[in-house]
């Protein structure tokens, strides 16, 4: 692979493991906001299990997107990203490792995190594995496109909010192909089609967002 | 000690014409032009707030200009130009330093962004030629400012650049740093190397040309 | 014939251009809206399964069309900004965003009105009124995106971006939609299940359609208007006319 792109990518994932309570924070949260529903829906199983794919992924969605405002807010303040601009690597290509650095520090953590949790929803073991493949396959897309949005927001006022604004509608297809696919097998439906279109989505960003995201970050470093 | 400073002497200049910025509803310059070429300088001039640090931003490519155009050797600068880009070497008034990194570790690093390869050894001698070297190992985050910036100057000695475009190198240095950083730049201009600088010191850098862009309208 | 477009591309011109055509367009909508409603109410037949409530969808159906349309009108103009630099096409998106916001938002208070004398439910989770809602909140998350940004060049082309991250997440935000809700069924009733379509009917939307067109156009030039005295409040021809209005 590429040397500079290996270099962003060592360099975020040891920022990451410097500042391991940032990453503490997202799991947390995660973890928090799946655990308040059971509280304010009651105990029953069968409810549970019947909400559990929509909560599990919400859950997810909203974990990422709080991570995000921090993906490019550093290197924005310090320098770091005029700097990143200024090499003489593709932009686009520079960003999917930081793409990459974001998704293994805060989707990854949220995929292995998710089973434990959705043993707490009575979810059974077949839905168990699809709730894990679908998170796996749907988590970088959000990554991909919620990177457009904070490159859109940097040094915005209320950018924390802004980008929720921005970027959650865009997630929505992600939401439904994700939570579809676990609602499919909990019927004992196959997941299979949820599932491809959840790859497709991912794939559809790897090739646009990173492209988006450069563009966006040239126009706020102006 | 050895260090990379050896430009391998290209024949390219930087043409800019025309060029026009406007911030907000304020004209910063019009119609600003120059020709750079190997071994010559400008110093760009100005009050604050006259656009210095705009302009330099345009010609780093990081800030699209209202109208004009920038050619590198011949050929027109567009954004995200890698081209262009692996000739430049651009210190704004951000460092660009990892706070949570060592500052050997944000040397290395940002090194082997623009494309050169470095070892521990290289970069060491480059904080020590700006006397930093002491700090090698320390986060940037405990560093003062004028160590700081001197973390951020020491890739003056890791670049094969043969285009500098530096903001204000000099503020916050010391008198010693100060002197440091005008040979490295004597180096460079004796080199063949070009470097466009805004400064408020006093500094005698001797290229076989020198050129004063003021931007007071 | 040959027109200089590029000589109407620039504000200055452009501005005393804009303020001659809006009287047009608002009396065409006015025109175009009393011959609509008219045919709507007077002329169409009483639907016999739905009573007079299917009138709405003079107003719905339009409107529903005019969200849509003005969202991929305001990313052209947005994207011909972005790739020419041009000013003007940056203003025209801003200035588009509300009115399409606003269309959105009647086609979702229709939409729901419809929906309490059909359904006897303020609210469906409809395919169509789901994509309405989300169309809606890329809408405002592009008009709180501009406002957001001090710079208004770095807001117009902020903007631009986004609109085209948008314009291409539509059909695909449309499509998981519209599968979310097939797998869903039994709880939803399709819009699509509307009266059949009688000529008359369908004069009276085309014509408040049209209505709708004339309306986007004259709003949109009066807010090109003012957003171009707020950028060029510094320029000569600016300080010129406002001191001719003293």
């Amino acid at each position: 692979m590429n040397n500079a792109w290996i270099t962003v990518l060592r360099r975020d994932l040891l920022l990451a493991l410097r500042r391991r309570s940032d990453v503490a924070t997202t799991l947390f949260f995660f973890l928090i906001v799946s655990s308040l529903f059971p509280l304010g829906i009651g105990p029953e199983p069968a409810v549970l299990s019947s909400i559990a794919p929509g909560v599990l992924w919400v859950a997810a969605l909203l974990a990422g997107m709080l991570s995000l405002t921090r993906l490019f807010a550093t290197d924005y303040v310090d320098g770091s990203l005029e700097q990143m601009i200024l090499s003489p690597q593709p932009l686009a290509f520079l960003v999917t490792a930081k793409i990459l650095a974001h998704w293994i520090v805060c989707g990854l953590p949220v995929v292995l995190l998710a089973p434990v949790i959705g043993l707490q929803y009575a979810l059974p073991n077949d839905a168990l594995l699809v709730l894990v493949l679908a998170l796996l396959l749907g988590t970088p897309a959000l990554s991909l496109i919620g990177a457009i949005g904070a490159a859109l927001t940097l040094g915005v006022r209320g950018s924390g909010l802004l980008i929720a604004l921005l970027v959650l509608p865009l997630y929505i297809p992600v939401l439904i192909f994700g939570a579809g696919a676990v609602a499919a097998s909990q019927h004992g439906m196959s997941a299979q089609a949820h599932l491809s279109l959840l790859a497709a989505c991912s794939l559809l960003s790897i090739v646009l967002a990173p492209m988006a995201t450069a563009a966006a970050l040239r126009i706020s470093v102006e | 000690m050895q260090h990379l400073s050896g430009i391998a002497l290209i024949y390219k200049k930087l043409l800019a014409q025309g060029l026009t910025c406007i911030r907000g509803d304020r004209v910063l310059f019009r119609n600003v032009g120059f020709t750079l070429e190997n071994g010559s300088l400008i110093y760009v001039l100005g009050e604050n707030g006259s656009g210095k640090s705009s302009l330099l931003r345009i010609l780093s490519g990081l800030l699209i200009p209202e109208s004009g155009e920038l050619f590198w050797d011949g050929k027109l600068i567009k954004p995200g130009d890698e081209n262009y880009h692996s000739d430049l070497l651009y210190i704004g008034h951000l460092n660009g330093l990892k706070d949570d990194l060592t500052a050997a570790e944000n040397l290395l690093m940002s090194a082997r962004l623009s494309g050169y390869k470095v070892t521990a050894q290289t970069v060491l001698n480059a904080l020590r030629e700006i006397g930093v070297g002491r700090c090698s190992n320390l986060p940037v985050r405990v560093l003062s400012q004028g160590q700081k910036r001197r973390v951020a100057l020491a890739r003056l000695w890791l670049t094969e650049s043969p285009l500098w475009i530096l903001d204000e190198p000099f503020a916050a240095l010391d008198a010693t740093s100060v002197d440091v950083l005008v040979t490295r730049l004597n180096q460079h201009m004796v080199n063949g190397g070009m470097a466009i600088i805004t400064t408020h010191q006093d500094v005698v850098i001797n290229a076989q040309f020198t050129q004063n862009l003021r931007l007071d309208s | 014939m040959h027109i200089n477009w590029f000589k109407y591309s620039s504000p200055q011109t452009f501005y005393p251009l804009a303020g001659k055509m809006i009287p047009w367009f608002a009396w065409l909508a006015v025109v175009f809206a009393i011959a609509g409603l008219y045919i709507g109410f007077a002329i169409a037949p009483t639907d016999f399964q739905q009573g007079e409530a299917y009138r709405i969808i003079f107003l719905h159906v339009p409107a529903a069309w005019m969200s849509m349309v003005i969202y991929i009108v305001m990313a052209g103009w947005a994207a011909l900004g972005l790739v020419l630099n041009a000013r003007l096409s940056a203003m025209m998106a801003q200035a588009l965003a509300p009115t399409g916001a606003i269309f959105t938002f009647i086609a979702l208070v229709t939409g729901s009105l419809w929906g309490k004398p059909m359904w006897g439910t303020w609210w469906v989770w409809d395919a169509r009124l789901t994509s309405e809602l989300i169309l809606l909140f890329l809408y405002l998350g592009f008009i709180a995106l501009q406002s957001s940004i001090d710079d208004a060049r770095r807001a117009d082309r902020a903007g631009a971006l986004l609109a085209l991250v948008g314009v291409v997440n539509v059909p695909i935000i449309y499509f998981s939609v519209k599968w979310w809700n097939t797998l869903h069924q039994g709880s939803t009733i399709s819009m699509g299940a509307a009266p059949k379509m009688v000529t008359t009917m369908l004069t009276g939307m085309l014509l408040m359609a049209l209505a709708f067109w004339m309306y986007t156009i004259a709003v949109a030039l009066m807010r090109v208007r003012c957003i171009i005295l707020e950028r060029e409040r510094s320029a000569e021809w600016v300080k010129q006319l406002s001191g001719a209005d003293l």
